[in-house]
C-alpha cells in the first residue's frame, strides 16, 4: 500500500458567482493523518474536498498534494480517491468488478483484477461476495466495498464525503471504529468530511472546524473540545452552556466577567484568545454540562452560578437538569449516574459550581445555533 | 379470475377498472390485432374482382408471397430482382439511419440528461417545437435545402467547394437526412430519460478512479442507458423501415422504398392481397431483425418499456 502524503491548502478561495464558498483557507495536513473537516451543511467543507479531488478549480490559491501543486491536474490524474456520500458504486457491475475498476482502466488482465479484488474483499471481511451485485449487499457492506474500490486505486490520499450519513446509528458507530482501523492499517492520509462532531472527535488526528466558508479552528479533538477558539467552535462541537457579559478584569489567562444574569464569573481565556480580551469588551463564557456540579444552595463566589430549575430528565448514564439561563437559553447540567438517588428540584433555585479551568472565555461572537 | 386482474379491479374499483380494461382491449384487439389479422388473411388470397369474392376461386394460396421472390409467372426472370433489391435496400438503409441517428442523438441526450439549468428546458423545447409542423411540410423543407438550386447547393457552389450543384436528392442524401431528422426525438427522449436518472456521482467516481471520458461512457453510461438506447433504436428502425412520406418526397426517382411498393399495390394496382403480403413480409422481417439484435446485445423485452 502506498504511503500517505501531505495535503496543503494555501490561501484557498472558492467562489460561485458572488457567493464565497471557501474564504482564504490555509491548512497543512500531515501525511498519514486522519484529518476531518467538521461543520454544518453549507459551510464549504464539501467544496474543499472537491477542490482537493480535482472536480473543482479554486478561484484563488493552491492545492498541494505531496508538495506538488495540483493546478491543471484532473481528478483522474491525482493521487486521490474519493468516497462519495451515496457511495456511487456502479450498479451494473459485480462487486469485484467495482473494486477492480481502477485496474481495468490501467489495462490489468481479468485474472489480476480478480486476484486483487479478492484480496481486498478479504480485508473488508466480504470474502466470497465478489460475484454479487452491489444491490444485493447491505448498507454497511456496500460502504466497505466503496472503501475497497477506492483503496484499489492505491491512492496516497483518501477523501471521504460524509460516507456514514446514510447508515443507521449502530452501524455508523461500528463503521467509525472500522474506518479508523483501516486507515491505520493502510497508512495513507484520510480526509474526512462530516457534520457529526462525534465522528470527527472519535476518528481524527486533527479536525478543522468550519463555518460559512471560514476555518475557525484547527486542532486535535481534545483541543477543539476543551479549548475552543471561537464561540462557533465552542457551541458546535459538543454541548455547551453560554454565559454572556462584559469583561471586568483581565490578569494573564484569567478573566473576570460581569455576566448578564449570573453575577461575576471567573474563567480561563481560551488559548487562541489570550491577550485579545480587555476591560469593557463583550465576552462569552462556555461551560460544558458535565463541568457543572451541584453545590450547597446559597454559596456565592466567582465560580458559582445560581438559577431556577425549569426541567429535569433522566437519560440513563446522566441525569440532566435544565435551568433558566441567559438570552432565553437554558443552562444544562449533566450529573453522572453513580446509582445515587436524584431528587426533583423543579422550581427551586439551585447553585452550581465549576472549576475555573473548565470555563472558557473568549470575545463574544456568533454561536452555532444562531 | 387471475390474481393480477382482481388486484387491478380492487385498486381502481370495479366500474372504472372494467371501463379502462375495455378501452385497452378495444385499442389492442379492435384497432391493432384484428386489422392486422385481416391483412394476414388478405395476403393469402388471390386478387379477385368483387363478384368472385367468397366464390369457388377464393381459396388460400401462397401466390402473393411467391410473387415477391419469383416475380410474375412467365416473367422470364428467375427471381423478382427489382422488388427484392428494394426490400433489402430498405432494410439496410433503415439500419443505417438508425445507427446514424444513435450516433447523433446519444451525445445530445447525454448533454440534456446530465446538465442542469434552465437552458436545458429551452433546448428540449427547441427540439420539440419543429415537430408541431406536419411531417410532409418538414420533408418539403428539406427538399428546399437539398434541392439542385437549394440552400445547401447555393452555399457550396458559392464558396467554391463544388463547381456544379451536387444532386443530393438523386444520391439519396436528402432521404437519409430526412429520415434521420424525422425520428430524432424518438431516439433522443428514451435515452435522455434513462441518462437523466443516472447519478452524476457515478460519472465522477469513474473519473476519480482514473477513467478517461470514452471509458466512462463505455463502462458506466452506455450500460446504464441500454434500455433507452434499445427502445430508441427499435422505434427509429421500425418507423424508418415503414416510412412513406419521406421516401416519397425526398427519395430520388430511381430509388424506391419498400413501403412505396406496398402503397402502389394497394392504391395504383388495387391489388390488396399482394400489398398485404408485402406488408406482412416487411413487418415480420423487421420484428425478427429487432429480436435478433436485442438478443445480440442482451436486451430484455421488459427493458424496452422502461
Amino acid at each position: 500500500m502506498s504511503a500517505g502524503v501531505g495535503v496543503d491548502l494555501e490561501n484557498l478561495w472558492i467562489r460561485f458567482g458572488d457567493f464565497v464558498a471557501v474564504r482564504d483557507a490555509n491548512v497543512n495536513i500531515k501525511g498519514g493523518d486522519f484529518f476531518s473537516f467538521l461543520g454544518p451543511s453549507g459551510c464549504g467543507k464539501t467544496t474543499i474536498l472537491r477542490a482537493v479531488s480535482g472536480f473543482l478549480d479554486p478561484s484563488e490559491g493552491n492545492v498541494l498534494i505531496g508538495g506538488k501543486n495540483m493546478k491543471g491536474v484532473g481528478p483522474n490524474k491525482r493521487p486521490t480517491a474519493l468516497i462519495f456520500q451515496n457511495l456511487a458504486l456502479f450498479p451494473l457491475m459485480k462487486v469485484w468488478e467495482n473494486i477492480a475498476f481502477s485496474m481495468e482502466i490501467k489495462g490489468a488482465s481479468a485474472a489480476e483484477r480478480r486476484k486483487r479484488a479478492d484480496e481486498l474483499l478479504e480485508m473488508i471481511a466480504l470474502e466470497g461476495q465478489g460475484d454479487k451485485l452491489p444491490s444485493e449487499l447491505s448498507g454497511g457492506q456496500r460502504q466497505r466495498v466503496a472503501i475497497a474500490r477506492a483503496l484499489c486505486a492505491e491512492p496516497h490520499v483518501l477523501l471521504l464525503d460524509e460516507p456514514l450519513s446514510a447508515l443507521d446509528l449502530k452501524l455508523r458507530q461500528h463503521m467509525r471504529t472500522e474506518l479508523r482501523e483501516i486507515q491505520q492499517r493502510v497508512g495513507i492520509t484520510f480526509i474526512y468530511i462530516t457534520h457529526d462532531q462525534g465522528e470527527a472527535l472519535t476518528m481524527s488526528d486533527s479536525i478543522a472546524v468550519m463555518r460559512a466558508g471560514v476555518i475557525d479552528q484547527i486542532g486535535d479533538g481534545k483541543t477543539i473540545y476543551n479549548d475552543p477558539a471561537t464561540p462557533f467552535a465552542a457551541s458546535f462541537v459538543g454541548e455547551n452552556n453560554v454565559f454572556r457579559g462584559k469583561v471586568k478584569q483581565v490578569s494573564g489567562d484569567r478573566v473576570l466577567v460581569q455576566s448578564n444574569r449570573s453575577g461575576e464569573l471567573l474563567a480561563r481565556v481560551s488559548t487562541a484568545n489570550v491577550g485579545k480580551m480587555k476591560e469593557g469588551d463583550s465576552a462569552m463564557i462556555f461551560i460544558r454540562p458535565e463541568a457543572l456540579e451541584l453545590a450547597k444552595t446559597g454559596t456565592e463566589g466567582d465560580h458559582y452560578v445560581s438559577a431556577r430549575v425549569v426541567n429535569e430528565e433522566f437519560e440513563g448514564n446522566v441525569f440532566n437538569i435544565f435551568m433558566e439561563g441567559d438570552g432565553g437559553k437554558e443552562i444544562k447540567v449533566s450529573l453522572p449516574n453513580h446509582g445515587q438517588s436524584f431528587d426533583s428540584h423543579k422550581g427551586e433555585t439551585m447553585t452550581l459550581r465549576y472549576d475555573v479551568k473548565n470555563a472558557v472565555a473568549m470575545p463574544a461572537g456568533v454561536l452555532a445555533t444562531e | 379470475m387471475p390474481r393480477f386482474l382482481k388486484d387491478f379491479l380492487t385498486r381502481n374499483g370495479t366500474g372504472p377498472g372494467l371501463v379502462m380494461l375495455g378501452l385497452v382491449l378495444f385499442w389492442t384487439v379492435g384497432l391493432i390485432i384484428l386489422p392486422q389479422l385481416s391483412m394476414l388473411d388478405f395476403s393469402f388470397r388471390p386478387n379477385l374482382p368483387p363478384p368472385e369474392i367468397g366464390g369457388p376461386k377464393d381459396v388460400y394460396t401462397l401466390e402473393n408471397y411467391k410473387y415477391l421472390v419469383y416475380g410474375p409467372e412467365g416473367g422470364g426472370q428467375a427471381y423478382n430482382a427489382v422488388d427484392l433489391m428494394v426490400f433489402f435496400r430498405t432494410l439496410v438503409a433503415a439500419v443505417c439511419v438508425t445507427v446514424f441517428n444513435l450516433i447523433l442523438c446519444y451525445p445530445i441526450a447525454y448533454y440534456l440528461g446530465q446538465t442542469k439549468g434552465n437552458h436545458i428546458r429551452v433546448l428540449a423545447l427547441m427540439l420539440i417545437i419543429p415537430y408541431w409542423i406536419n411531417e410532409i411540410l418538414r420533408a418539403f423543407a428539406l427538399r428546399i435545402i437539398f434541392g439542385e438550386t437549394g440552400v445547401l447547393n447555393t452555399i457550396l457552389t458559392g464558396i467554391g467547394l463544388f463547381d456544379t450543384p451536387f444532386d443530393f436528392i438523386r444520391n439519396d442524401y436528402a432521404l437519409y437526412a430526412g429520415l434521420g431528422y424525422a425520428y430524432i426525438l424518438l431516439m433522443i427522449f428514451p435515452i435522455y430519460n434513462v441518462i437523466e436518472s443516472l447519478d452524476h456521482n457515478q460519472i465522477e467516481a469513474a473519473r476519480d478512479l482514473g477513467a478517461p471520458w470514452w471509458r466512462i461512457h463505455w463502462r458506466v453510461v452506455i450500460p446504464y442507458a441500454k434500455p433507452g438506447i434499445s427502445s430508441g433504436c427499435t422505434m427509429v428502425f421500425m418507423l424508418s423501415a415503414g416510412a412513406l412520406a419521406a421516401p416519397q418526397i425526398l427519395g430520388g426517382p430511381s430509388s424506391l422504398w419498400f413501403t412505396q411498393l406496398i402503397y402502389q399495390q394497394f392504391n395504383d394496382s388495387s391489388d390488396w392481397p399482394q400489398g398485404a403480403a408485402y406488408a406482412v413480409v416487411l413487418l415480420v422481417t423487421c420484428i425478427l431483425l429487432v429480436l435478433a439484435i436485442m438478443r445480440l446485445f442482451k436486451v430484455n423485452m421488459g427493458d424496452i418499456g422502461k
